[in-house]
């Protein structure tokens, strides 16, 4: 890494904004799928990376956006704590920056938060090409607005993202994993039974005709609930949630369109047709389809959800549609941080 | 630096008498306040150091009249101030001479529980106790619980993002919040987050929440409610130094533990607190933790005895696991009433709100404990200690001349100590007017131009509480020329005044 590389970015973009050229600012390139077509200049940010500051003491770590995600993950193990999200990386040179900028979490999610709830600050260069830090190192911050939570699924197209500090959390004490024999309707309904008792679950998921259940927790609470849930446990059951988490599941690999729908937990078995698998106690569901987006998102607005096409598809149509006033706001947000418009240019929504 | 009321000019007055009027045409009569003695209530909210009387008050009661009151607002220039149960400690709902004070006390109904998604849809004048009251016979809560819970309400939670006791675990309001319903400056109602666990586009439920009520109207506020643990028990720790009791909670956490409270109260604040509740605190200890720990009966059990361990090792001087709820409770009044109790010793106190890294803590304490002494100004500190958040609360009397004066600048610098180590100037309390001018030390000019981007966004006109949270910087290059920090003048490119 260069001395400065911060500023090598930051020279960067200032020479796009003199030359009127678009950047597509790039990490580890294992999410360019993701997203409306990428288009501009690659703006590398792996050239900025190493961890800058960590205490676990404090639960904080501070990072380079470039930095691998694998490093930040071996290193917080080595004191027993993690990324309590479970950001999928998609390929082992994901970096910081991209979990941030895609705003994607694993299984863990509904039990702990989302990549959102553990950003407390970050560093960055907006579309003026300045360096800019907003939120801090400390767990209560409110003060200015919260730039930083705003950062997180932006999909880079507010700004380059330079130093990242997240809230960390301990592992848990122990792990199991159950898993139960049931049809899709019923798994939706048990998860969202057990969802309602303090029970120690921090991840669910159902496939075909198999309800996996995490338990996390010390030993005596893992008992317990074991006695509760009944169900049989599963050996090397982390294999299973790393597969799951990155897409390497059996259900993953598909020939059709792969839609990422987010709904209320409770929602009852989707009115679309289509293999599904369910995550989050109901609220993660990812749907095999070839069925139009426009019908899918008719359903699923009836619900109150939004659905992404993940994988395939039109590139055109990725995301749920705004609401007018919204995405005026989403535009004239554009125009705050990126008033010339090359960050990730139409990434998201178009004009966005 | 304070704002004391002074006579009126009479342009105000026939501004208030036509501003009123065309208002009554929006809601009912008595819903507009225009009578001194009616304005005077809202003069102020809950740093009443701060007074300015509004224009006028305005209380609608439905979602359309509100929209009606903001385009009225919007398109004859008049800045509104959002209001909930006023109970901010920040100045943020401190009325605007020439503006209007739109209160949403009426809006004060749970619209909808949702058992299944264990979510609450609430109006925001309801105050944050009331939804876990609603929602207790379903073994559910609302998380958040900051000290004037039954007071205060929810749309002034989300406007400042307020936290509470048990933040560290279960977080703040933007933690614990779903989806929320705005009217923006133009008088648009506008959805903003999902009762899906995320939305599409950017996280503009995450920009709103703490944003004061300079980016639009909080009118509805989905919750997500958690499920009461089975068990919670409290263990309570003597030390006979601060800066034990602060490396207590480092390592407690370094175990891996996540208590679902974790409180410090220094010597002054324990005999405050004991005197007042009688809650059987250690009056001789130089520092108290209250350590809670939540969850099924077998974890809690597990890591009440992991607990006790980490304090051994950390050197206490009595322990103490409350036997039962009852005593659960006794140990937990004494830290509620922390500033009630406070009340009752000193005429007048200015409770202060900054974050800090834990490992900062002795430090700090013995700073600020040398500040106590050079401003000749007692000081007691209760501290969110988990999280980092201290309250110092300084102990005045209004009435002394200059005290007040002295106070704020022992506050000041107790906020530039915060910026030095690392932390911030609130944790929880909000900028409002009260923290205006440290935004200059904790912000650059670039960054505070931004965040007037942000609020451009949402606000062309800047009539949304305009002038609080975020300095100009016409405003910091004033303070910067009082303010010389560690002999440097913020600022140094701006233009003095």
């Amino acid at each position: 890494m260069s001395a400065d590389s911060a500023q090598e970015l930051i020279d960067a973009v200032k020479r796009a904004l003199d030359s009127n050229t678009n950047l597509c600012i790039t990490g580890g390139n294992t999410k360019s799928f993701y997203g409306r077509d990428p288009v501009g200049e690659p703006l590398l940010t792996t050239i900025h990376h190493g961890i800058v500051n960590y205490e676990p003491s404090e639960l904080v770590i501070t990072a380079r956006s470039g930095t691998l995600l694998a490093d930040i993950e071996l290193t917080l193990a080595e004191q027993k704590q993690m990324l309590a999200f479970e950001p999928p990386s998609f390929g082992k040179q994901a970096t910081l920056g991209g979990a941030v900028a895609c705003g994607l979490s694993g299984p863990r999610r509904p039990y702990v938060g989302a990549v959102r709830d553990f950003v407390l600050g970050v560093r960055m260069i907006n579309g003026r090409g300045e360096d800019l830090k907003f939120g801090g190192q400390v767990m209560k911050n409110v003060a200015g607005y919260d730039v930083s939570r705003l950062m997180v699924g932006a999909l880079g197209t507010l700004g380059v993202l330079l130093d990242i500090s997240l809230k960390v959390l301990p592992t848990p004490m122990m792990e199991c994993t159950l898993v139960f024999e049931v049809g899709h309707t019923q798994a939706l309904e048990l998860q969202n039974t057990w969802a309602a008792k303090p029970l120690p679950i921090s991840a669910t998921c159902h496939v075909g005709e198999l309800l996996h259940v995490r338990l996390s927790g010390s030993e005596k609470g893992i008992i317990a609930a074991r006695k509760q849930l009944g169900g049989e446990q599963v050996q090397g059951a982390d294999e299973f949630w790393c597969n799951l988490k990155e897409h390497r599941h059996d259900f993953f690999k598909q020939a059709e369109t792969l839609w990422r729908i987010s709904v209320p937990p409770a929602t009852p078995a989707l009115n679309v047709s289509g293999p599904c698998l369910v995550e989050w106690n109901g609220g993660l569901r990812w749907l095999k389809s070839d069925i139009p987006a426009q019908s899918i998102r008719t359903t699923i607005d009836m619900v109150g959800g939004h659905a992404t096409m993940f994988r395939g598809g039109d590139s055109e149509n990725v995301f749920h549609p705004l609401q007018q006033t919204v995405l005026t706001l989403h535009k004239n947000l554009k125009t705050a941080f990126d008033p010339a418009g090359i960050f990730n240019p139409g990434r998201m929504y178009e004009g966005v | 630096m304070s704002i004391a009321p002074k006579a009126e000019n009479p342009s105000l007055q026939s501004q208030r008498a036509r501003v009123a009027s065309d208002l009554r045409r929006v809601v009912a009569t008595d819903s507009v306040l225009d009578e001194e003695e009616s304005l005077r209530p809202y003069e102020c909210d809950g740093l009443s150091a701060y007074r300015r009387l509004p224009l006028v008050v305005v209380l609608p009661d439905t979602v359309d009249q509100v929209q009606q009151v903001v385009r009225y607002c919007h398109d004859n220039d008049i800045p509104i101030v959002a209001r909930g149960a006023g109970t901010g400690l920040s100045g943020g709902a401190l009325p605007i001479e020439d503006g209007v004070v739109l209160s949403l006390a009426k809006f004060n109904k749970v619209i909808s529980v949702d058992k299944d998604n264990r979510t609450a849809v609430v109006q925001p004048g309801v105050r944050n106790l009331a939804i876990s009251e609603t929602v207790s016979h379903l073994g559910l809560y609302y998380a958040p619980d900051p000290s004037s819970q039954i007071a205060c309400t929810i749309g002034g939670n989300v406007a400042e993002n307020a936290g509470g006791l048990h933040c560290l675990k279960y977080g703040l309001t933007v933690h614990n919040v779903l989806e929320i319903k705005i009217v923006t400056i133009e008088g648009d109602l506008v959805t903003i987050g999902s009762n899906a666990l995320d939305s599409p586009g950017y996280d503009l439920l995450a920009l709103m929440t703490g944003s004061e009520g300079l980016l639009g109207i909080i009118v509805e506020v989905t919750v997500k409610l958690l499920t009461k643990p089975d068990c919670a028990k409290v263990i309570m720790a003597s030390f006979d130094d601060i800066e034990k009791a602060g490396n207590a909670v480092a390592n407690i956490i370094t175990a891996g533990i996540i208590p679902g409270g974790l409180e410090m109260m220094d010597n002054a604040a324990i005999r405050v607190t004991e005197d007042f509740v009688h809650a059987g605190y250690d009056v001789e200890a130089a520092a108290i933790l209250l350590c809670e720990l939540d969850g099924t009966p077998e974890e809690v059990d597990d890591e009440i005895e992991r607990v006790k361990l980490v304090l051994e090792q950390s050197g206490y001087t009595q322990m103490q696991v409350a036997k039962d709820d009852n005593q659960r409770q006794l140990f937990w009044s004494g830290r509620k009433s922390a500033f009630p109790a406070v009340g009752r010793i000193s005429p007048d106190y200015y409770c202060m709100d900054g974050t800090i890294p834990r490992k900062t803590l002795g430090s700090v304490m013995s700073k600020v404990d040398e500040l106590s002494r050079q401003y000749d100004l007692r000081v007691v500190n209760v501290f969110h200690a988990g999280d980092g958040n201290l309250h110092p609360l300084i102990l005045y009397d209004g009435n002394v001349e200059g005290e007040l004066e002295r106070t704020e600048e022992l506050g000041g610098a107790i906020l530039d100590l915060c910026i030095e180590v690392g932390g911030t100037i609130t944790g929880e309390h909000g900028v409002g007017m009260e923290k205006i001018d440290h935004m200059c030390i904790q912000f650059d000019t670039l960054e505070l131009s931004q965040f007037h981007a942000v609020k451009q966004a949402f606000d062309t006109k800047r009539l949304l509480n305009p002038d609080k949270a975020v300095p100009t910087l016409h405003r910091c290059a004033e303070f910067g020329a009082m303010h010389v920090h560690k002999g440097q003048l913020k600022f140094p490119d701006i233009e003095r005044f």
